[in-house]
């Protein structure tokens, strides 16, 4: 059986892990980090992704797509109040987001599919071997239109994927793995754009999820926001300055909101500064923690009501819980261990690097799909209540949240009218009474024969499969003949739609195996370059000003071509570059030996 | 007075089990796989959930037992593990996943399972209450009149207060009679299964079992109206 690897397809960072006897582990790019930031940008030469990606960011910010996530299955009138933040521009057809970007748009399985590829690609230089496989990971609180926008990136990707598993199970599962635990577990998972919290009982190698709770829009990006608003309020007031009309540098002030948040994890303060539009000087100012805290308090607090409404579904009081697990890189944050820790009454787990957990997991559970691994089982729930609409606009539920998946449930259906041909069937996701208050997930029309009314008795079977995705079936109970059922997605592609975004990427396939070397190249260079540079700070005093200054023109001429699409040209001003610094390398080499000697020396004298 | 008849009922469902395997067409001896080929097998529409899980049908059952056969049974029919199978194959894996799920919610919880032994030995699941039992009329009648007065009132005014104090004297009154209902049910299911136990057939004991079955779905359709009483009243107050 082919090889299956598991990818976590973040908010902000994605990676990929495969199982490598027995142990899951993360797959890194040559020199480069295992985190794909989960950026896609259109370039002179065409799109590019991940850290290069995020370099555009503040140069080319309405052509710099990042957490594309927030927008999987979603509609335009979903995401309105949020629209202002970003500054690339978002339409909408037929029911799904579409993402400008220059002259074409994308939707956002499509956008999501480019992480998706750079990590195959990744996977496939790693591995060596082509890789068509795949188990993804969604947030667990994902209704059924996220999940199926997932799925369908990964089609357009050119991943065949086996299985949508749920992020705070997949952490679970890694964590299960490594510690061996045995109990009632909880996980707490605050990454970029989600929350999830996850209850499960791990016993004899089954991981049983009890219930499941979250929030699909809270997360990282959500206090970075905070304090990019606390600072641009700031800039207004001491510059008179509204960044607003500035879409470069409200992506910098962004990122610098960003940049402090992560320091005061480890610090107790710290100072924000970022120069001007125009030339108008520098901002800056210092930001404390409390500071921080305060802003943010509200939001981590809005994570609690979930943790709670959580326990109460698996019949638990926080004291039940016997261990709390960490993941995702919010959980960074002081405050939120400390709220974490208050709730349950103990203090959580992080040991297990909380930014790697969940694709770890996802390597698991792809070993088990693929037979590897035979001891461990997954039994996940179904996040939120599935029903129809019935007569008033009221929700009938059919299957409860924190049903265990695969779940099925059976619904006759019959006619009002004398020789009615059809029944409209709505189906619905959430926990409210109202139809209209809950997801729409699709409508469609059951097919009945004409026959007196009340006669016909068509039975449905609405089965959520071990993804989470609902299956519909229709029999008619006199013929006992089955009815296929097109169901038209209210928020998604049609599997048409998927169709033709899986041919247009295939039409690109060939440009692959060139953007795999165009890729590879780049991160060679990145990595060159950061060595000379640092080598010309620690040993710039060994060489002439002259040979400085040509490493510095080599230097120039490597960056240029790294932004270029030629791999050649980027291999050829390396060996420039190389070529340049030798003088340099030769000197610091000399100079680390002579130290050494000396040091010797003296050893030999005391 | 222990269990270790089991009674005609128990018998004739597991003789029900017995089919030929979908695959090879051979005889199969009532279990989810076929002795020949080993192919898993479709759970039979008729297997009731406690014979699925070899308890016997009572009201009272050991949920140790009921875990540890659900896990067993999740092993051999998740679908994870039939990634590499035909599509028959997974189509009967995901059937009986479902399936199995299902039982297992319905066994795990002591009401669902006493309505799901209703249905099975009666063939009705519930009555479904419009109206409220016999014993309550007056009370609950008075209670929706001062949740609707409560609901009209306005909130800040000394009488919506008093309402207040009235519907939660109201709450408090019901939730006793809930726990009224609970005690009589589980003296209901202790007979029940003490009857079970001792398999007699005679008409005196026949009878029994339709008095035990007639009060265990009064009260459960009680419970359910009251429950939602309480609900309802629990939401309007908050
Ligand atoms: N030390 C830190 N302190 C505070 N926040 C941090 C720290 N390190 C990372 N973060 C934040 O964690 C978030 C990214 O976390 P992670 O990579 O787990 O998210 P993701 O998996 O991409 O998102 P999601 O799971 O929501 O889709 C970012 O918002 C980042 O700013
Ligand atoms: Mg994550």
């Amino acid at each position: 059986m082919a090889r299956i690897v598991g990818i976590d397809l973040g908010t902000t960072n994605s990676l990929v892990a495969y199982m490598d006897k027995g142990t899951p582990r993360v797959i890194s790019a040559r020199h480069e980090r295992a985190m794909v930031p989960s950026v896609v940008a259109l370039t002179d030469n065409g799109l590019i992704v991940g850290d290069p990606a995020k370099e555009h960011l503040t140069r080319n910010p309405e052509r710099t797509v990042y957490s594309v996530k927030r927008f999987m299955g979603k509609s335009l009138a979903d995401v309105q109040g949020e629209l202002a933040y970003f500054p690339y521009t978002l339409t909408e057809k037929g029911g799904v987001i579409r993402i400008q970007l220059g002259e074409k748009s994308y939707s956002p399985p499509q956008i999501s599919a480019m992480i998706l590829k750079e990590l195959k690609l990744r996977a496939e230089a790693f591995l060596g071997e082509s890789i068509t496989k795949a188990v993804i990971t969604v947030p667990a609180y994902f209704n059924d239109s996220q999940r199926q926008a997932t799925k369908d990136a990964g089609m357009i990707a050119g991943l065949e994927v086996l299985r949508i598993i749920n992020e705070p199970t997949a952490a679970s599962l890694a964590y299960g793995l490594q510690k061996k635990t045995q109990g009632t577990i909880a996980v707490y998972d605050l990454g970029g754009g989600t929350f999830d919290i996850s209850i499960l009982k791990l016993k004899n190698g089954i991981f049983e999820v009890l219930a499941t709770n979250g929030d699909t829009h809270l997360g990282g990006d959500d206090f970075d926001q905070l304090i990019a608003d606390l600072l641009l309020k700031d800039i207004r007031a001491q510059h008179g300055l509204d960044l607003s009309t500035h879409p470069d540098h409200m992506q910098a002030v962004r990122l610098q909101a960003e940049r402090a948040k992560i320091r005061l994890s480890e610090e107790l303060k710290t100072t924000v500064s970022l120069d001007l539009p125009d030339g108008q000087g520098r901002f800056s100012r210092e930001l404390t923690r409390d500071q921080l805290e305060a802003l943010c308090i509200p939001l981590v607090e809005r994570s609690l009501g979930p943790c709670r409404l959580a326990l109460k579904d698996s019949g638990l009081n926080p004291t039940d819980i016997d261990e709390v697990v960490l993941v995702g890189g919010s959980t960074r944050m002081p405050l939120v261990r400390q709220r974490v820790q208050a709730l349950f009454g103990k203090e959580p787990h992080c040991e297990l690097n909380p930014d790697e957990v969940v694709a770890l997991g996802a390597a698991v559970q792809a070993d088990i799909l693929s037979g590897g691994t035979t001891d461990m089982l997954l039994l996940d729930v179904t996040p939120l209540s599935l029903g129809i609409e019935t007569m008033g606009g009221v929700m009938s539920s059919l299957i409860r949240r924190n049903t265990t998946i695969p779940a099925s449930a059976k619904e006759m259906f019959t006619t009002y009218v004398d020789g009615q041909t059809g029944v409209d069937i709505h189906i619905l996701q959430g926990e409210r009474e109202l139809a209209k208050d809950n997801r729409s997930l699709a409508r469609f029309r059951l097919k009945v024969p004409p026959l007196p009314a009340g006669v016909p008795r068509i039975e449905v079977t609405f089965l959520i499969d071990a993804n989470g995705i609902l299956n519909v079936m229709a029999k008619d109970m006199r013929t006992g003949e089955t009815q296929s059922i097109e169901v038209k997605p209210s928020y998604g592609l049609s599997d048409q739609e998927v169709e033709r975004m899986i041919e247009d990427s295939f039409k690109f396939a060939a440009d692959d195996v060139s953007a795999r070397k165009v890729i590879e190249a780049r991160l060679d260079a990145g990595a060159l370059i950061t060595t000379t540079e640092k080598s010309l700070t620690d040993g710039g005093h060994l060489v002439e000003a002259e040979e400085i200054a040509k490493i510095r023109a080599a230097l120039s001429a490597l960056a240029a071509a790294k932004e270029g699409a030629d791999p050649r040209a980027i291999r050829g001003r390396m060996a420039d570059l190389e070529q340049a610094a030798k003088g340099l390398t030769v000197a610091m080499l000399d100079d680390s030996l002579k130290q050494g000697l000396q040091g010797k020396k003296i050893s030999d004298v005391t | 007075m222990s269990g270790h008849t089991h009674n005609a009922d128990d018998r004739r469902e597991l003789q029900m089990a017995r089919s030929m395997c979908w695959h090879c067409q051979s005889e199969m001896a009532g279990e989810y796989f076929c002795d020949r080929c080993v192919k898993v097998q479709p759970v039979s529409k008729d297997l009731d959930y406690f014979t699925c899980f070899g308890l016997p049908r009572r009201l009272a059952i050991d949920t140790q037992v009921l875990e540890s056969k659900f896990y067993e049974l999740s092993r051999a029919f998740h679908p994870d593990f039939y990634q590499n199978k035909s599509d028959a194959e997974q189509s009967i894996s995901l059937g009986n996943s479902a399936m199995l799920n299902t039982a297992y919610r319905t066994l795990r919880d002591p009401i669902q399972r006493a309505e799901y032994l209703l249905d099975l030995e009666a063939g009705s699941v519930k009555d479904i209450r419009t109206s409220p039992p016999a014993d309550l009329f007056e009370e609950i009648l008075e209670l929706q009149e001062t949740l609707d007065e409560f609901r009209e009132s306005d909130r800040s005014s000394e009488h919506a207060s008093t309402l207040r104090a009235k519907l939660h004297t109201d709450r408090t009154n019901l939730e006793e009679r809930q726990r009224d209902m609970e005690a009589k049910l589980q003296q209901l299911f202790s007979r029940w299964d003490a009857l079970q136990d001792r398999g007699e057939a005679t008409e005196q004991a026949r009878a029994e079992r339709t008095l035990i079955l007639k009060d265990m779905r009064d009260i459960l359709s009680n419970r359910t109206y009251v429950k939602n009483i309480v609900n309802d009243l629990v939401a309007t107050i908050a």
